[in-house]
């Protein structure tokens, strides 16, 4: 079985890497481009630790196939920082210690971003629901929930500013 | 967000700094088990049982040895014969014998997912490939699940060398029963007959999984010389030391471990699966190899916690005090003898009541499932589940308030409680009060809505710890210890380092460091490491104060004796000298700074808990909501309270997650019918509300910030609770876990 050149973009930056038909982006991230911020924690779109964007969806890396995301943009946790720059997303996670193990955490935080990306003013429901999708055995939500409500509130407050 | 409103005891005790290792975490750039790589490393596959029960005729590997790329097979043939013995490992003592096999079966497979083969190659394509072409001659042997199946006379033996242990005498024929444990004091048939209410009910519960996200793995690479090195994700590097070295028959000090971070544990990652397997890989194929399981080789063979069944009696005088009490638990072994379950369960049995008269008796019973495993508080929930319903029950029949039943029994400082072992500095009475003053307690509920209490213990625990603290040469610190950080302990090691030298939280970096660079500390687990590993740090710290004093006292040509330390520098008189400037100095005073404690205390303090519970019953569905949830807890003093919280909100939803959705489920071939996230389903965010954790600080004494430990306790009231919650918004005793839709919705149309 001959490998397959993909040519994509990943965290802005052009990545060309080689894989078999059925490698699925998530092993293609880690193994290939050693990006292993996305996790696999169970390969079934189950528990949301290897949560991409993928022009601007989110997806489970787990569940994409990696010839897919040619001439496609990928963005995964190593792209959410502005280089040396936490998002406030990453910065709220650690004021709230809303992580224990931190496994799931860079799922939660592109998830979460995701989220106010489209919606800047979620309801804590919304929030619950909208991370519906990320197992996160440690932590019972609670934190993660606060932490992404208080996210919201600092990225509105950011904006009225530079408005 | 509870932060006690207590006078200022301490600078740094009980704050909330960023996590050291707090931005390679939310950046993804901390390395998990299964992100290592080694140069040259070759991927592993294991080929497991698809019987939950079989004997092995043979194994032909001819045909996967000779696929292109395969370098390695390994089966149960390349093992050492082993002898029983124990050896000291996760949170118990191991028998070695059965800790090989679980990892590699020989003559027989015990369940669904037990490895049979393993295999590496140059790719994971290739090693899955190869696990293929593996043939294996099994005797299909029938099966046993379930606790009162396997102790049926006709029931298939897992072993025909295994004898009930505990029992008065030998017996003469095997048994699945591998061991029962009693406690008797006073007399508790006489005491029940003469109660004013008796409650007597059978409670069951299915074996759950510790559900952390990240799957076991490991890379091991063996060297020619006969020395190994391991990478791998463990609550127990040094665990993984001793069970591999153990299994493999090699010295200690020829296995280095490193750990790497790892992804939540919760008990089941205080053992060894891969790792003795992953070094003879890599000792046949002379190159590093890496072993992960997928998300249903976890579930398939690795510890759940034990199912249960519990019959109970429970008697009560008329004012409410517990008079006697019968208890008779049976917990799920799994394939092989050895879960310490049971010993668990016995002392955490009304441990903070007092009962003065109490036959308790449990059982381990083994049967075609994976071995069970710890699983936060092992062996406390299950039993605790039957204890709680029982004392609801009781003050529902006597007409008294919950809470002031458990008031009146509750063991106070100087009460031997229900273990008749005496209890120290305990917050039990000022947790219970807590919960009754919480406005959570009095606040109005909705239709359909009923509120469950339930309170909880753990022993919790200290043993060997290790630490280092080194002074930089411009006065920074280092702390070195030996226990994987699974849910922020590097913060608080640094919060107490800092503390006790006096200087700010940033100054201090910790380093959890590899099995050949610090010596020996226990596993992260038993709620022991910020009690007994920050015990070694303070005490390294405090070691390192007395060398600055002494050098700050030959910078001065004065007696060290009279050399003061405070607010992180040396003082006599007016004078002072920062803990910078002594290092600055050192090269002159005397060379290196740095002290190490090695420690084994024991004086170690039980956590208690309350939580109360508010459910939301739809009668049309049967489905369960909780709608308001709170958790008090005795935490003896919280060093970084966002972690204690989290730790308390975590148990507790674990907990709500075994009461109400999860279990294991084999079908009628044995094999376990829902190995996935998808069918065994854990809480997600949207089924929760916010957890109020409330923490109530009753110092331990013996520790110099007052730690008594907390990541096991939480788990140990939920299922109470929440049990307790429902039974009330239905008026049916809710008995056996989980409480589904299904079960709910069967329990209403029957009663109807």
């Amino acid at each position: 079985m001959s490998k397959l050149l993909v040519s994509t973009s990943v965290n802005g930056d052009p990545q060309q890497f080689l894989c078999d038909p059925d490698t699925t982006l998530l092993d293609a991230l880690r193994e290939e481009m050693g990006l292993t911020g996305s996790k696999e924690g169970c390969g079934s779109g189950d528990c949301g630790a290897c949560t991409v964007m993928l022009d601007g969806r989110m997806v489970c890396s787990c569940l994409v196939l990696a010839p897919e995301v040619e001439g496609r943009q990928v963005t995964t946790i190593e792209g959410v920082a502005e280089g040396s720059r936490l998002h406030p997303i990453q910065r709220k996670f650690l004021e709230h210690g809303a992580l224990q193990c931190g496994f799931c955490t860079p799922g939660f935080i592109v998830a979460a971003k995701a989220l106010l990306d489209r919606n800047p003013d979620p309801s804590e429901s919304e929030v619950r629901y909208w991370l519906a999708g990320n197992l996160c055995r440690c932590t019972g939500y609670d934190k993660i929930v606060r932490a992404v409500l208080d996210a919201a509130a600092e990225l509105r407050q950011d904006r009225r500013a530079v408005a | 967000m509870n932060a006690p409103a207590e006078k200022k005891l301490f600078r740094l005790v009980g704050t909330r700094p960023i996590r050291p290792d707090g931005i390679e975490k939310v950046t993804g750039k901390a390395i998990y088990g299964p992100d290592f790589v080694a140069p040259n490393m070759l991927q592993g596959a294991i080929l497991r049982s698809p019987h939950p029960h079989a004997r092995i005729r043979g194994i032909d590997t001819s045909k996967a040895e000779v696929l292109p790329g395969v370098k390695a097979i390994v089966t149960g043939a390349d093992f050492p014969e082993l002898d029983s013995a124990m050896v000291a490992g996760g949170e118990a003592p191991a028998n070695i014998k059965y800790m090989a096999r679980k990892c590699m079966a020989t003559d027989k497979v015990v369940f669904d997912g037990h490895p049979v083969a393993a295999v590496a190659a140059t790719s994971a394509t290739i090693a899955e490939a190869a696990i293929q072409l593996i043939e294996v001659d099994y005797e299909v042997l029938p099966h046993v699940i379930d606790i009162e199946d396997a102790l049926r006379p006709d029931a298939p033996i897992l072993h025909d060398d295994l004898f009930t242990q505990g029992l008065p005498e030998l017996p003469t024929t095997p048994s699945n029963a591998a061991m029962r444990v009693e406690v008797r004091r006073g007399d508790a048939a006489r005491a029940l007959s003469e109660a004013a209410a008796v409650f007597s009910g059978r409670f069951t519960l299915r074996p759950v999984h510790q559900g952390y996200i990240e799957p076991h793995a490991c890379v091991a690479s063996w060297h020619a010389d006969g020395q190994a090195q391991i990478w791998c994700s463990t609550q127990g590097h040094f665990t993984v030391r001793a069970l591999t070295a153990g299994i493999l028959g090699m010295e200690i000090a020829d296995i280095r471990v490193v750990p790497l971070e790892i992804g939540g544990g919760f008990g089941g990652k205080t053992t060894v699966y891969l790792e003795p397997v992953a070094v003879l890989l890599s000792r046949k194929a002379g190159r590093p190899v890496r072993l992960a399981m997928k998300r249903d080789d976890v579930f398939r063979a690795t510890g759940p916690a034990p199912g249960a069944v519990i019959d109970i009696r429970l008697g009560a005088g008329a004012d409410g005090t517990i008079s006697g009490a019968e208890v008779e638990f049976k917990y799920t072994g799994g394939g092989f003898p050895g879960a310490h379950e049971v010993y668990a369960g016995l002392h955490c049995t009304m441990s903070y009541y007092n009962v003065p008269d109490a036959h308790i008796v449990g059982w381990n019973v083994l049967s075609n499932i994976p071995t069970v495993h710890a699983y936060r508080a092992p062996g406390a929930p299950q039993v605790n589940f039957a204890v709680e319903s029982a004392m609801d029950e009781l003050a529902r029949r006597l007409g008294i308030d919950p809470i002031d039943i458990r008031l009146r029994n509750i063991a106070r400082p100087g009460d031997t409680g229900g273990m008749g072992m005496p209890h120290g500095a305990i917050g039990y009475a000022e947790t219970l009060e807590a919960a009754k003053a919480h406005p959570h307690y009095s606040a109005p509920l909705g239709p359909n809505q009923a509120r469950g209490v339930a309170c909880g213990s753990w022993g919790n625990y200290g043993g060997p710890s290790t630490a280092a603290v080194s002074v930089a040469e411009d006065g920074s610190i280092l702390v070195t210890e030996g226990n994987p950080d699974i849910g922020g302990s590097r913060a608080s090691m640094a919060i107490m380092a800092a503390e006790t030298l006096g200087i700010a939280y940033e100054k201090v970096r910790v380093v959890v460091a590899d099995t050949s660079s610090i010596g020996y500390s226990m596993g992260t687990g038993g709620s022991r490491t910020t009690f007994a590993t920050g015990k070694a740090v303070i005490q390294a710290a405090e070691a390192v104060i007395a060398i600055l004093r002494e050098r700050a006292a030959k910078q001065w040509n004065v007696a060290a004796g009279e050399v003061q330390w405070g607010g992180g520098e040396a003082v006599h008189g007016d004078r002072r000298l920062s803990l910078g400037q002594i290092a600055a100095a050192s090269g002159t005073t005397g060379g290196p700074i740095s002290a190490q404690a090695a420690i084994d205390p024991h004086d170690y303090l039980p956590g208690f808990g309350v939580h109360i519970c508010d459910t939301e019953v739809d009668r049309e569905t049967g489905q369960v909501s909780i709608v308001r949830y709170t958790a008090l807890q005795d935490v003896g003093r919280a060093i970084h309270a966002d972690y204690v919280e989290g730790q308390i909100q975590g148990g507790a939803v674990q907990g709500i997650g075994w009461a109400l959705n999860e279990a294991y489920v084999y079908n009628q071939a044995g094999l376990l019918d829902n190995p996935g996230f998808l069918d065994y389903r854990m809480p997600v965010a949207s089924d929760m509300p916010m957890i109020d954790a409330v923490m109530i600080e009753v110092p331990n004494p013996a520790h110099p910030y007052g730690v008594k430990g907390v990541g096991e306790t939480p788990i140990v009231p939920p299922l109470a609770a929440v049990a307790n919650a429902v039974s009330g918004a239905i008026g049916i005793r809710m008995c056996d876990l989980p409480i589904t839709p299904d079960r709910v919705y069967g329990l209403l149309l029957a009663a109807e």
